[in-house]
């Protein structure tokens, strides 16, 4: 069975008569350790279907099932928890604290875990020496280049061993050089680690790193293509 | 699971980083906390003298005055007229069966000398009654008896306040000093009584024999009068009908008909002193209400400040949600972050409080009086503050939509 199985989820937001339907019923399943990327033009969903495999948004019709949980029925609570555990994601803006080291933000995940600070600390450091920021954990995203805050984001999303890392355009605030680091950060952790990695991207430079690229339009998914092996 | 202490560090992290906010917040809590603590310690220390004072005066006590309160629709000064004499006291001691003990007295200014040494203080003529009426005993000595009453003998008992002008360190039981020239033999002193009710010093007094005073010191044109009389009654509720059996007496003996006024008055002092911690309990109870207002004033202030801080912070809120922060992570986070806010507001005001009830004992001579627990009142309080005023804040961030907080610029 796969990481992800959904079937016929869709989602419609309605406005009193009128109705936005920003996700065509999609069936998906993917694997565990594939690396995939998804791309289409502004507003075509593919935020709204992130949202919802990252339990994040409840789909308004269809089932989802992660790692063989069902999650449809869950309350919010409960999907914290599978958050928590099972999902890391990665934004385009970054999204840290605020004026919080690097190790804090990094830890982040760890605190709703119940895990000591001496655990969470040590957990936390292993991450950042996995994404090649030993020695930066006391500095503030202030300090850090957009790169380099890119890697603690992604740091966060490891820290608690998800097996599913869940990217909306995370390249899409840095210049093409950081962004080949970061895109050579995210193989590393799919093919050594075996973590699924699904990103959102607008650019086929970054689509290039990914096995499989699913493409939407409207709502809807047109072509999802597994490239060849390389 | 929710972890405690991490989210006690959160909610520090975020307090320190506003640390001109937080403190600014908190001085709403530290205001009102410190006038709670220093407006009971006013109103508990004022209760407290007068309850000493109404101790100090003598307990279960009337006085009966010479003169109409009111004469013919005129309000006359009391004792203004002498109508009492020492034969009104013998009959009140020995008619009024509710009437434990009389004590008359005549008085009036005297200049006192001892050797080098001279003092101007109250002379009071009186029988030895007077120690019981009065609740008074002697340090050193005797009173002086009935038979110097009777006598009209020239002993007298001192004051310590008398005794520290004329003779310092020097026991005067058995001197002999003048008053207004003429020799008294000093035969006691009298107990440290310290202020009465109207701020006066007791023990500045000396009581003679009411006979010497009469013949030897104030000899008035109304021989054999008293200007008033001190009367104990056996019990506190003995007081009124003390008071009626007195009046009734005495307008017997001095031959007032009904429709005539009386001319004498009967004051219950014990009473008064009694409406008086009564009202001054009321003050207390007002103050401190009014003190909690300022207290409630400061949680009000607590809840703005974590109202804008929850939406300052949606997109923080967003980011923990997203990484799993539950419902009542985030709720606990801001109502520690209130809680903490009005703690420690708590513990400076209390600060406050003393120092504030510390200064107006020193520089305003005020008897203050810091309870513990108005300590405890004004501690629990603030903690209730901060929890109820944190609570809708951190009820709404609980509630963001994690998409939307994440979203938000
Ligand atoms: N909260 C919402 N309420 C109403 N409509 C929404 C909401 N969120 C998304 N939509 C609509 O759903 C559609 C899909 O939006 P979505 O954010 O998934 O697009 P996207 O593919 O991620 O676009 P982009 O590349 O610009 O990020 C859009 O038409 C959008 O207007
Ligand atoms: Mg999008």
């Amino acid at each position: 069975m796969g990481l992800i199985e959904a079937q016929g989820i869709s989602k419609t937001y309605s406005f009193g008569e009128v109705e936005v339907r920003a996700l065509c019923p999609t069936s998906l399943t993917i694997e565990a350790a594939e690396f995939i990327a998804i791309m289409g033009p502004s507003g075509s969903g593919k935020s709204t279907l992130m949202n919802i495999l990252g339990c994040l948004d409840k789909p308004t019709t269809g089932t989802y099932l992660l790692d063989g949980v069902d999650v449809g029925g869950l309350g919010r609570d409960e999907r914290a928890e599978i958050r928590n555990k099972k999902i890391g994601f990665v934004f385009q803006g970054f999204n840290l604290l605020p004026r919080t080291s690097a190790i804090e933000n990094v830890e982040l995940p760890l605190l709703y875990d119940g895990l000591s600070a001496q655990d969470r600390r040590q957990r936390a450091l292993t991450a950042l020496k996995k994404v090649g920021l030993e020695g930066r954990e006391d500095h503030h995203p202030s300090q850090l280049s957009g790169g380099q805050q890119q890697r603690v984001a992604i740091a966060r999303a490891l820290v608690n061993n998800a097996p599913l890392i869940l990217a909306d355009e995370p390249t899409g605030n840095l210049d093409t050089k950081t962004s080949a680091e970061i895109m050579d950060l995210f193989v590393k952790l799919n093919t050594g680690s075996n973590i699924t990695v699904m990103l959102v991207t607008h650019e086929p430079d970054i689509a290039a790193y990914s096995r499989r690229v699913i493409r939407f339009l409207d709502g809807c998914i047109v072509s999802d293509e597994v490239k060849k092996a390389s | 699971m929710i972890n405690i202490p991490s989210t006690i560090r959160i909610s520090f992290r975020a307090l320190r980083v506003n640390k001109m906010r937080s403190s600014l917040t908190m001085l709403g809590i530290i205001i009102g906390v410190g006038a709670v603590i220093a407006m009971l310690a006013v109103g508990t220390g004022a209760r407290q003298k007068i309850a000493e004072q109404i101790s100090s005066i003598g307990s279960n006590l009337l006085i009966v005055l010479s003169g109409a309160s009111t004469s013919g629709g005129r309000r006359m000064g009391s004792g203004t007229q002498p109508s009492l004499s020492l034969g009104d006291a013998e009959a009140i001691k020995r008619e009024c069966p509710s009437v434990q003990d009389v004590a008359p007295v005549l008085g009036g200014i005297g200049q006192v000398v001892f050797g080098n040494m001279n003092w101007s203080t109250g002379v009071t003529g009186t029988t030895p009654s007077m120690l019981a009426v009065r609740d008074w005993n002697l340090s050193s000595g005797r009173m002086f008896t009935e038979d110097d009453v009777k006598g009209a003998t020239k002993v007298c008992i001192l004051g310590q306040t008398v005794v520290d002008n004329l003779f310092g360190s020097i026991d005067p039981v058995g001197s002999v000093i003048r008053i207004n020239k003429i020799p008294f033999t000093v035969v006691g002193v009298l107990e440290i009584k310290g202020q009465s009710p109207g701020g006066q010093d007791q023990d500045d007094t000396i009581y003679v024999p009411i006979t010497t005073a009469q013949k030897k010191l104030f000899g008035t044109a109304f021989p054999g009068m008293i200007r008033m009389m001190m009367v104990k009654a056996r019990t506190v509720e003995d007081l009124l009908r003390a008071e009626q059996e007195i009046a009734e007496l005495l307008r017997q003996r001095h031959k007032i008909g009904q429709k005539q006024e009386d001319d004498f008055t009967v004051r219950n002092l014990t009473q008064m002193l009694q409406a008086t911690e009564q009202s001054t309990k009321v003050m207390t109870i007002l103050l401190g209400a009014i003190a909690s207002v300022s207290l409630l004033v400061g949680g009000i202030g607590i809840m703005n400040i974590m109202l804008v801080s929850v939406t300052e912070r949606t997109r923080e809120i967003g980011i923990r949600m997203a990484v799993g922060a539950k419902t009542w992570d985030i709720r606990l986070q801001f109502i520690i972050e209130a809680l903490t806010l009005s703690m420690i507001g708590g513990v400076a005001g209390i600060l406050v409080g003393l120092g504030v009830s510390e200064a107006l004992a020193l520089f305003a001579g005020w008897s203050v009086i810091v309870s513990p627990f108005s300590v405890i009142l004004s501690f629990g309080f603030s903690g209730i503050v901060g929890i109820s005023f944190g609570f809708y804040p951190a009820y709404k961030a609980s509630l963001l939509d994690p998409i939307e907080a994440l979203r938000y610029e």
